[in-house]
C-alpha cells in the first residue's frame, strides 16, 4: 500500500458530488487512471476522494440536435466500441487507440481525460480541434464552456474545486467534415512527444474552418492559427513554416523544444494529407 | 480516516471485509484474501502485472481501490484458471515457452483472453498492440505472441 491515508465517499448524484467536493481537500475520482497513479506516488494527497463512478446516467453517449454528447463516465473502451461515435466523432475514434493500453481504456473515462487536462493527452486536443464544449455542474448550477476557453494552464481548466464535468458535446460530423490525427510517441500508448488533432470542412477543392490543435508542445493543447490560415489557403509548406510563430514548445523529458518543433512540421504534413481525403 | 465495510464477489464467492480507502484492489486481493496470483509490479499502471477482471473487464489492480469494488464482481487468475476457460491458452504458453519466471504470466493470460474473447484470429500486430500494456522482463514477447496466435487459430478452427 502506497497512498497516504484519505477518506472516501460515494456520490449518489451529481449534486451530491458537488456538495461533497465542498469539503477541505476533496478531489473527484472518476476512472482514476491518472489520479490513483499519483496517489501511489504520493504526488497527490487529498483528504477525501469523491467517487462518481456509481452516479447513474453519466455513462451515456448519444446524438442530439446535430451534436454528439458523451457523458463523463463513458469509458474509453466503451467509446472505442461505439458505432455511433465512429460516425459522429471520427476524430475521437482515431485518437482513442493511442491512449494508454486496453486495460487503461477499460477503466479510464472521457470526462476524466478532459478534466485532468494533461498537456500531452489526446482527447483535450481533439475537443479543441472539434470546437467542442464542456458541460459543468457546480454550486451555482449548470454551465457550458467552449473548448477554447476551457484549457487555461498546466493541468488548469475552467473547472472550479467544487465543479463536476458531466459531459462533452461535439458537433456531429457531416459529409463535408474532414479530420486528421497523428502523434509521435517513443512507445505505443505512451504520452506523445508531439501530437496533432485537426478538423476542417471541405469547401469545393479547398478546406475551410481549419482547426489545428497540437499537444505535447506547451502547458495546454495549442491552436496553430497561422498554420490553420495557410492550410485554408491550400499551402501546406507555408503552414509548416508558420508553426515557427504558432508553437514554442519547451524542452521536456521526452524531447528538446527544437526536436518537437521539427516533429510538429512532420505531423502537419501527414495530417494535411488526411484532411484532404474524403471519408469512405 | 475511517475504514469501510465492503461486500463484493471474488471468483464467484461473496466476500465481506473491512478496508481502508487507500488500499488498492491488488493489495486487498493479495494481503487480505491471500489471492497471490495477481502480482504487484510498478504500482502506477505501467507494467500490467496486477491486471484482474472487474465486472468482466480487465483493469489495473493498482489503479483501482478496493473500496470502489463494493457491490461489484472481481475475478482473478485463480478463478479464471479454475474455471478451465484458460486451459488451452495456458497449455499454449507452456508448450511454446511463453513464460520463464512467470511474474507477468497471470496478467498476460487474462489480457490475452480478453482479446481472444472478441473472436476471430487477430493479426500479430493486433496481438502485440493488445498486450502492449503488459511487460515481460525475461522470456520476451515473441513466444507469447506465438502462443496467443496459435490459440486464436485453434479456436477459430474448432468453431468453423
Amino acid at each position: 500500500m502506497k497512498p497516504a491515508p484519505f477518506d472516501y465517499a460515494r456520490a449518489r448524484s451529481v449534486e451530491h458530488a458537488v456538495e461533497l467536493l465542498g469539503r477541505e481537500g476533496a478531489r473527484l475520482l472518476a476512472g482514476g487512471q491518472s489520479l490513483i497513479a499519483t496517489l501511489n506516488m504520493r504526488l497527490s494527497h487529498p483528504s477525501l476522494l469523491v467517487d462518481i463512478n456509481e452516479v447513474a446516467g453519466l455513462d451515456r453517449l448519444a446524438r442530439r440536435n446535430g451534436h454528439i454528447e458523451i457523458c463523463a463516465l463513458v469509458r474509453l473502451a466503451q467509446a472505442e466500441r461505439s458505432a455511433e461515435l465512429v460516425q459522429a466523432a471520427p476524430l475521437i475514434a482515431r485518437a482513442l487507440p493511442h491512449i494508454g493500453h486496453p486495460a487503461i481504456r477499460n477503466r479510464g473515462t472521457i470526462g476524466g481525460s478532459i478534466a485532468f487536462a494533461d498537456p500531452a493527452a489526446e482527447l483535450p486536443a481533439c475537443l479543441l480541434a472539434l470546437d467542442g464544449e464542456v458541460e459543468i455542474v457546480g454550486p451555482a448550477g449548470k454551465r457550458t464552456v467552449k473548448a477554447d476557453d476551457f484549457f487555461q494552464g498546466l493541468f488548469e481548466t475552467a473547472l472550479g474545486p467544487c465543479d463536476v464535468l458531466i459531459a462533452i458535446r461535439l458537433p456531429a460530423a457531416t459529409r463535408d467534415n474532414r479530420v486528421g490525427f497523428a502523434e509521435l510517441a517513443r512507445r505505443h500508448g505512451d504520452y506523445a512527444m508531439v501530437g496533432l488533432a485537426a478538423a476542417a470542412r471541405a469547401s469545393g477543392t479547398k478546406l475551410a474552418d481549419v482547426r489545428l490543435a497540437f499537444f505535447g508542445v506547451g502547458a495546454t493543447p495549442v491552436r496553430a492559427r497561422n498554420a490553420e490560415a495557410a492550410l485554408a489557403a491550400g499551402d501546406v509548406e507555408a503552414g509548416v513554416k508558420a508553426l515557427a510563430q504558432d508553437l514554442g514548445p519547451p524542452d521536456d523529458v521526452l524531447a528538446t523544444g527544437a526536436v518537437k518543433k521539427h516533429l510538429a512540421g512532420v505531423l502537419l504534413r501527414r495530417v494535411a494529407r488526411q484532411l484532404n481525403e474524403a471519408p469512405p | 480516516m475511517s475504514a469501510h465495510e465492503i461486500t463484493l464477489t471474488v471468483n464467484g464467492e461473496e466476500v465481506r471485509e473491512t478496508v481502508e480507502p487507500r488500499t488498492t484492489l491488488v493489495d486487498f486481493l493479495r494481503d487480505t484474501l491471500g489471492l497471490t496470483g495477481s502480482h504487484v509490479g510498478c504500482e502506477h499502471g505501467v507494467c500490467g502485472a496486477c491486471s484482474v477482471r472487474l465486472d468482466g473487464a480487465v483493469v489495473r489492480g493498482c489503479l483501482t481501490l478496493a473500496v470502489q469494488c463494493d457491490g461489484h464482481m472481481v475475478e482473478t487468475i485463480e478463478g479464471a484458471s479454475d474455471s478451465g476457460a484458460l486451459a488451452d491458452l495456458q497449455e499454449a504458453f507452456r508448450t511454446r515457452n511463453a513464460l520463464q519466471c512467470g511474474y507477468c504470466t497471470p496478467a498476460m493470460l487474462l489480457t490475452a483472453a480478453e482479446l481472444l474473447a472478441a473472436g476471430g484470429v487477430p493479426s500479430r500486430a493486433a496481438i502485440r498492440e493488445h498486450l502492449s500494456g503488459n511487460y515481460c522482463r525475461c522470456t520476451g514477447y515473441h513466444a507469447i505472441v506465438d502462443a496467443v496466435e496459435a490459440v486464436a487459430r485453434a479456436r477459430a478452427g474448432a468453431t468453423s
